[in-house]
């Protein structure tokens, strides 16, 4: 297991340059000059000037690389151009907000995914399980930034249930309640596509199971069909349903973005967003350079997890 | 194992062909989505309203109101004709990015796979470095560095796609190199490209049209995205993602607008993804259906 660990730590680090240097390069290629882009036609040379000379332009690119990301490394991320604040805690905090409205909506996937294709498993080849198939596709099918808003509309304008936009009350708001009762709608959009995959993966994994020896031991035995498929079947159909959980990350990270423009969620999609209309290249490095780095690492631990309940991995 | 002669593999292909007529949402997707395909392409010539005549006269009319058979938007443009020309565009989106990133996939596939050693080190690394970000982020990443636009979203999508084509084409061709018919052109000293392009490329092409095929309509929906968040298509375009997002501010006043172009978008996604799934079904029938 330390072999394999040591093995996968030391892959991680030559791709985490190489999203240093991606993550470097988005302000060189863009055309033209990119501080006349950022500070728009009405700059000053003089301005200009100072900007390059503090972003470090006026040097070779090899240069600008190495001194980028040692202030990187230091945490000196730079300041917006835009809200004139320094990057690394306005990512940061942004960072967690993101964070939460991420992981409670794969935490909602998960329990509804395995529920569902749980349930289509146990009521197999009836018309239950194929409305459940047909719902699946169309939970997949259905972009995320549509059914944003579907929900939106219908539970906040329509019904006025709960709240369209932000993260806490702007009257009177700002307690745990007050949060979560925020969290319901952006959650509730975000999880539909991943809990749509992983309600599929369930269910084939645990169809394919149970056609194993031992599944038709159990049942010889004269277990209920309850006891098979959740104590026997679920166990060893575990694995595959936890490769679908964990790719769904990627999903909830890019998902965000959408959802936090749809519910102006505070977090750092929006912040990537705004800052590329408005050329503010600081903002979109640090934020893209945090939830890439982020995303890297979250992988290492999910494959890491998986090799410590799958010992074969570790040899792959 | 020797290759498989044209006419098996052509026999091959009828069955599947068959198996596919035979899954009837399949069918009827297929026949939607070559409705819809077909009336954006003729768009210019069935006669439609301008799609970009104002008239604000007319403003967030409701579907069937003054001759707007699905209304009209935020400056009295006939909302039905905007869905049809935004299909234009939004369709392109899709099939325009998939076929540059499987172009691009294809031959970087191609040359980690055959060559190794240093290129397939090289580009895999290259590779997993686009891989370390998830899909959406990295064709905005892509959109940070060029610019916002339809081109520059059509180029991030088609790239972030890249890293997808290339592993799929690798493992197969990494997966042909033991086969007796390539190790019997290489003992003969058949060229490398020569190889690659007569005995490789026709055992790769074919999978990797079933997975394009079912990337469309992800790379539409992700296009769509784009817009929606303002880095794709830009007014006055009639794009469906563009359309959702100006749609989205008059969710009170005018929920149809929100609501047909959503609608569109993902109309299209499902009769892909059920096409694809029944092409999957219908190319293995060991699997059952699931």
């Amino acid at each position: 297991m330390t072999g394999y660990l040591v093995r996968r730590i030391l892959w991680l680090l030559p791709v985490l340059v190489g999203v240093t240097f991606l993550v470097f390069l988005t302000m060189h290629l863009a055309p033209g000059d990119p501080v006349k882009i950022m500070l728009g036609p009405r700059a000053t040379e003089e301005t200009l000037n100072r900007v390059r000379t503090e972003l470090g332009l006026d040097r070779p690119m090899p240069v600008q690389y190495v001194s980028w990301i040692s202030r990187v490394l230091a945490g000196d991320w730079g300041r917006s151009i835009q809200l004139r604040r320094r990057v690394l805690p306005l990512v940061s905090s942004r960072f967690a907000s993101t964070a939460l409205l991420g992981f409670s909506a794969l935490f909602l996937a998960s329990l509804g995914g395995i529920g569902a294709g749980i349930a289509a498993a146990f009521k197999r080849h009836t018309a239950w399980d194929r409305m459940f198939t047909f719902l699946a596709i169309v939970g997949f099918s259905i972009p995320v930034f549509w059914f944003g808003l579907i929900l939106q509309f219908i539970f906040g304008v329509r019904l006025g249930w709960l709240p369209t936009s932000g993260m806490i009350a702007s009257i009177g708001g700002g307690g745990a309640w007050d949060m979560v009762y925020h969290l319901i709608l952006p959650v509730a959009a975000l999880a539909a596509e991943p809990m749509a995959l992983i309600a599929r993966m369930t269910r084939s994994s645990m169809l394919e199971v149970i056609q194993e020896d031992y599944i038709r031991t159990a049942r010889s035995k004269g277990l209920t069909e309850k006891v098979v498929l959740l104590k026997h079947a679920l166990r060893n159909a575990f694995v595959p349903i936890l490769t679908v959980i964990g790719m769904q990350l990627g999903f909830v990270f890019a998902g965000s973005v959408f959802v936090e423009a749809i519910f102006s969620w505070p977090g750092v999609g929006n912040l990537i967003v705004n800052g590329i209309l408005a050329r503010d290249f600081p903002i979109v490095q640090g934020s893209i350079l945090l939830i890439a780095s982020s995303y890297v690492l979250i992988n290492l631990l999910v494959d890491v997890s998986y090799a410590y309940v799958t010992p074969q991995l570790r040899y792959d | 194992m020797t290759r498989p002669s044209a006419h098996r593999r052509d026999s091959e292909w009828v069955r599947v062909l068959r198996q596919l007529v035979r899954d009837r949402t399949a069918v009827v997707s297929f026949f939607a989505l070559c409705a819809l395909l077909l009336a954006s392409l003729l768009a210019p010539y069935l006669g439609l309203p301008d799609p970009n005549i104002i008239d604000l006269g007319h403003r967030l009319d409701g579907p069937g109101e003054n001759g707007h058979l699905l209304g009209a938007d935020e400056f009295g443009r006939d909302y039905l004709t905007r869905l049809i020309w935004g299909g234009r565009i939004s369709i392109t989106i899709g099939f325009f990015a998939v076929i540059l990133s499987l172009c691009i996939g294809l031959l970087l596939g191609l040359l980690t796979g055959y060559l190794r050693g240093v290129w397939d080190l090289t580009i895999m690394r290259f590779v997993d470095v686009l891989m370390a970000f998830p899909y959406i982020l990295l064709a905005i990443t892509i959109v940070a560095a060029l610019g916002p636009g339809l081109r520059n979203t059509m180029i991030a999508l088609a790239v972030a796609g890249v890293p997808y084509y290339t592993r799929i084409v690798r493992g197969s061709v990494l997966g042909l190199m033991d086969k007796e018919f390539i190790l019997a052109a290489r003992a003969v000293g058949t060229p490398p490209l020569r190889i690659i392009v007569k005995h490789i490329l026709p055992n790769v092409i074919a999978p990797m049209i079933v997975a394009a095929t079912l990337d469309v309509g992800w790379m539409i929906m992700a296009g769509a995205g784009m817009s929606f968040l303002g880095l794709g298509a830009q007014p006055p375009d009639a794009e469906w993602g563009l359309m959702l997002s100006n749609g989205s501010k008059y969710l009170r006043a005018a929920p149809h607008l929100s609501l047909f172009a959503g609608m569109a978008i993902s109309l299209v996604v499902l009769a892909l993804n059920f096409i694809g799934d029944g092409l999957r079904d219908a190319l293995d029938p060991k699997v059952q259906r699931f």
